[in-house]
């Protein structure tokens, strides 16, 4: 064992943790973790706030008439909100339909074919695209989109298949960026086993990557549906915003969201709580997809532990 | 099929779909160019609407947005920094940090009529304050809160453990490495952040409709209401009273929002260089 | 090989004395029952292969250990005969008198000049005085000549070797007394090499240097003392096998497993 001669030199002593450093390091501590915690209050506030302005609607209502309910008939304090639902199911149906390909297209493409140079391009457009104004999309669609369908369908040109186009572009982004990253981490080295096997790009692309990125890109598209079903005044200008279940899709339609945004302006009494309660079924469904992507995560993650 | 021919035949379709979504783009910005450049004028910026508030200018409705953006972005920022800061640098993964998460990833995923509301009758109704900037900047902060704290997290980690090393090697206190310097070192995509942030809030409807009100004002204290531009072309698109007016609006607000998206990316791309 | 000319005393004084150290990294047993002294203003290398522990060991002298969550040690260290580890010490105070310089050159991203003032203005030191340490700092580590016409460049922009130089005058900024050095030459270029060598062999007459280096030679040219560490087994906890003068550890090594190791036989 190592033997040397001992003798501690004279030097000045050392500190000791001062109370005043201590007490600063804890109070800046919990100072973070209540701006961390304004996050878990937001949510809680607004769940507090909206489901006490619209849990009447249940009560009194009855839950069942008033999810099940298929008239939507305020003026005479009939409050269905399936119609409603309905249209909302259909124009984000519609849409994930038109957008996944085009989006997961879109990713695929980022990911895997184009050069840095177009990349430079197409990635930036995306993300462009994802910062338009929700108003700007529903002027275009008013404007441009409309009357084109118009003339395909011998209508107005509001209706559900107009919010389809114009919400399949608005998805996009949420989807194609979200794929993107799902894509980008899967190790090059799977990619190169698969060329090397002489494996065409597509072949690797549908047999190895997008097997390999599934769970992602499913999450992509659960983000993407929570984006349709929120989205409002895009769709509030394109839709006709009728509240009853359309004959076609080129009929006028309404949904949760829109019809809040047009009842608002003179909605008292019950028929103000309903839309409240409207509120509370939209933040449940968002919550509830955002909840969904982690249920997905943690049973895959459970699924590679168990390998 | 000839292995080959398919694979032509995907490549070409993955190209459409890229493409399209270039073209989709640019038809939306080139068609709100096109039909708005005729229309921005000085008068049109700087002056106030007349009639029915769709002849003239749209100066308090620039005013209105960019009033509640700013005190938004102020309201928001420190928040959502020192909440990031909590989650990279002082929690330990737990049930309180899934939490956490959890809630930002909630947060950010509340439909923004949701959240219009849930602004009006908390902020407008319950606390009292009124149809107000302060309203609608309280109900934007919480639409912005998640995004600059994801951006900021993900800046703060992308900080080297050796800058870390090295300040801790010094003698600093775990606050000051925090905030001489890793904060220092991610301030350029922090900031980015929050002019995406930003952005995303000037093109926000539904959140201010209900907490702003709609009537035209130019709004002096955080008290007072107004009209953002984003209700205003709503209101005009709708009505078609003047479409030109609304077409001067959109690429207003278009050329605002590029001008933050483009100002980010210039931002952090000069700062990446050193 | 040539060994240092100057030898130090038997009986100076030891900076850093460590008993019976173990340190464990969660239910991993990295280091077991580490004895020794480290003599003051003397350089002392540790040596030994890869993963056998020697920097786990280094940053246990300024408690960097402490920000791994997990990692507990037991045995006592003392700095000038008193207990690091004692409940209520300060790491950051003792961080300030232990200084490290690490494997990777680690500028802050920004001025030189700021990166040296960094360490003085956490201790709230005034601009006034600034300047002055600043070039104090520089000029010890010289960088002084190559840098002094900018101090306001951006410290990433140096050349590796000169980055890791910057380091050193940021640590001798704060006028440590005991200077620990993780690699430090592992990632720069041959003639900043010797330059920091150079300047190991100047600071020693201030302050006590502990390095680790995975170079044997380097070990040789600039130590006063060598403490060669080894994990026998993988998994199992790494030991101290010999500890003594350098030229001794490199030319006449008691224990069968040090020359091995010094005649390349394994690690």
């Amino acid at each position: 064992m190592p033997s040397l001669p001992s003798m501690p030199s004279e030097n000045s002593n050392l500190q000791l943790v001062s109370r005043a450093t201590h007490l600063k390091e804890i109070a800046l501590k919990n100072l973070f973790l209540l701006c961390a915690f304004v996050a878990v209050a937001g949510v809680l506030l607004i769940f507090g706030f909206v489901g006490f302005r619209g849990w009447p609607a249940f009560a009194e209502v009855g839950p069942w008439s008033f999810l099940a309910g298929t008239e939507w008939n305020p003026t005479d304090g009939v409050y269905g909100i399936l119609p409603l639902i309905w249209g909302t199911v259909v124009v984000m149906l519609g849409a994930l339909v038109i957008g996944t390909p085009l989006a997961v297209g879109t990713a695929v493409f980022l990911s895997e074919i184009a050069t840095p140079r177009v990349r430079g391009i197409v990635r930036p457009a995306v993300e462009l695209l994802a910062g338009i104004p929700s108003v700007i999309y529903g002027f275009f669609g008013l404007i441009i989109l409309r009357p084109i369908i118009a003339n395909f369908t011998d209508g107005l040109g509001f209706g559900a298949i107009t919010a389809w186009f114009i919400l399949a572009i608005m998805i996009v982004p949420t989807i194609a960026t979200l794929s993107e990253d799902a894509l980008r981490s899967i190790p090059p080295g799977i990619r190169e086993a698969s060329y090397a096997m002489g494996a065409t790009t597509w072949q690797t692309i549908y047999k190895v990557l997008i097997p390999a990125a599934k769970i992602g890109i499913i999450d992509a598209i659960i983000l993407g549906m929570g984006r349709a079903i929120g989205e409002t005044m895009a769709v509030l200008m394109v839709v006709g915003n009728a509240p009853v279940f359309p004959e076609s899709i080129a009929a006028p339609i309404a949904t949760l969201t829109t019809q809040i945004v047009m009842d608002m302006p003179y909605a008292a009494g019950m028929h103000r709580t309903a839309l409240f309660g409207m509120a509370i079924v939209l933040f449940l469904a968002s919550m509830g997809l955002v909840a969904l992507v982690r249920l997905i995560s943690r049973f895959q993650t459970s699924i590679e532990a168990g390998r | 099929m000839n292995k080959n021919t398919a694979n032509g035949i995907a490549l070409a379709l993955l190209w459409i779909a890229a493409i399209l979504t270039v073209v989709v783009l640019g038809t939306v910005i080139l068609y709100v160019f096109v039909n708005g450049i005729g229309q921005l004028s000085p008068e049109f910026i700087f002056t106030w609407p007349e009639g029915v508030a769709a002849e003239g200018g749209i100066w308090p409705t620039i005013v209105s947005t960019l009033y509640v953006t700013a005190l938004a972005m102020i309201i928001v920022t420190p928040i959502a920094i020192l909440a990031a800061v909590y989650l990279a640098e002082y929690a330990v993964q737990g049930r309180l940090v899934s939490t956490i998460r959890f809630a930002a990833d909630s947060l950010a995923s509340v439909p923004s009529i949701v959240m219009g509301l849930f602004g009006l009758a908390l902020f407008v109704e319950a606390a009292g304050i009124g149809f107000s900037m302060l309203s609608a900047a309280l109900a934007l902060s919480f639409l912005m809160l998640p995004i600059v704290m994801r951006t900021t997290e993900e800046a703060i980690r992308s900080v080297p453990k050796y800058i870390r090393w090295g300040s801790y090697g010094l003698g600093a206190t775990k606050w000051q490495v925090v905030s001489r310097s890793v904060l220092p070192a991610s301030m350029p995509r922090i900031i980015t952040g929050i002019i995406l942030a930003t952005g995303r809030a000037v093109g926000e409807t539904a959140v201010v409709i209900y907490t702003m009100g709609q009537a035209i004002n130019m709004p002096i204290t955080p008290f007072d209401s107004g009209r953002p531009m984003t209700v205003h072309l709503y209101l005009l698109a709708m009505e078609g009273i003047n479409l030109p007016a609304a077409y001067g609006t959109a690429l207003l607000l278009m050329i605002m929002i590029l001008a933050f998206n483009l100002g980010a990316r210039y931002f952090l791309r000069r700062n990446r260089k050193v | 090989m040539s060994y240092r000319a100057t030898p130090v005393a038997d009986d100076a004084p030891e900076k850093i004395t460590v008993t019976g150290l173990d340190f464990f990294y969660g239910d991993f047993h990295a280091l077991t029952d580490i004895t020794v002294g480290i003599k003051e203003k003397a350089v002392t290398a540790f040596i030994g292969p890869s993963g056998c522990g020697k920097s786990t060991f280094l940053r246990c002298f300024n408690r960097m250990n402490d920000l791994i969550p997990g990692t507990r040690a037991e045995g006592t260290i003392t700095l000038d005969g008193q207990d690091i580890y004692a409940a209520g010490v300060d790491p950051v105070d003792l961080r300030r008198r232990i200084g490290m310089i690490f494997q990777q050159p680690n500028p802050f991203p920004m001025s030189i000049y700021d990166n040296v003032a960094f360490g003085p203005r956490l201790q709230g030191i005034k601009k006034a005085e600034l300047d002055e340490i600043v070039q104090t700092s520089l000029e010890r580590a010289n960088l002084w000549k190559e840098t002094k016409d900018i101090l306001g460049r951006n410290g990433l922009a140096l050349s590796g070797g000169q980055q890791q130089r910057l380091c050193i005058a940021r640590v001798l900024a704060v006028e440590p007394e005991v200077m620990l050095m993780d690699e430090p030459c592992s990632a720069i270029d041959p003639t900043s090499v010797q330059k920091i060598e150079d300047l190991m062999d100047e600071l020693k007459d201030r302050i006590t240097i502990i390095i680790v280096t995975h170079n044997m030679q380097q070990a040789a040219r600039v130590s006063d003392f060598t403490a060669f560490f080894l994990q026998e087994l993988a998994g199992e906890a790494a030991v101290l096998v010999e500890y003594d003068r350098t030229p001794n550890i490199f030319t006449s090594p008691k224990d069968r497993r040090t020359e091995d190791y010094i005649t390349g036989r394994f690690g």
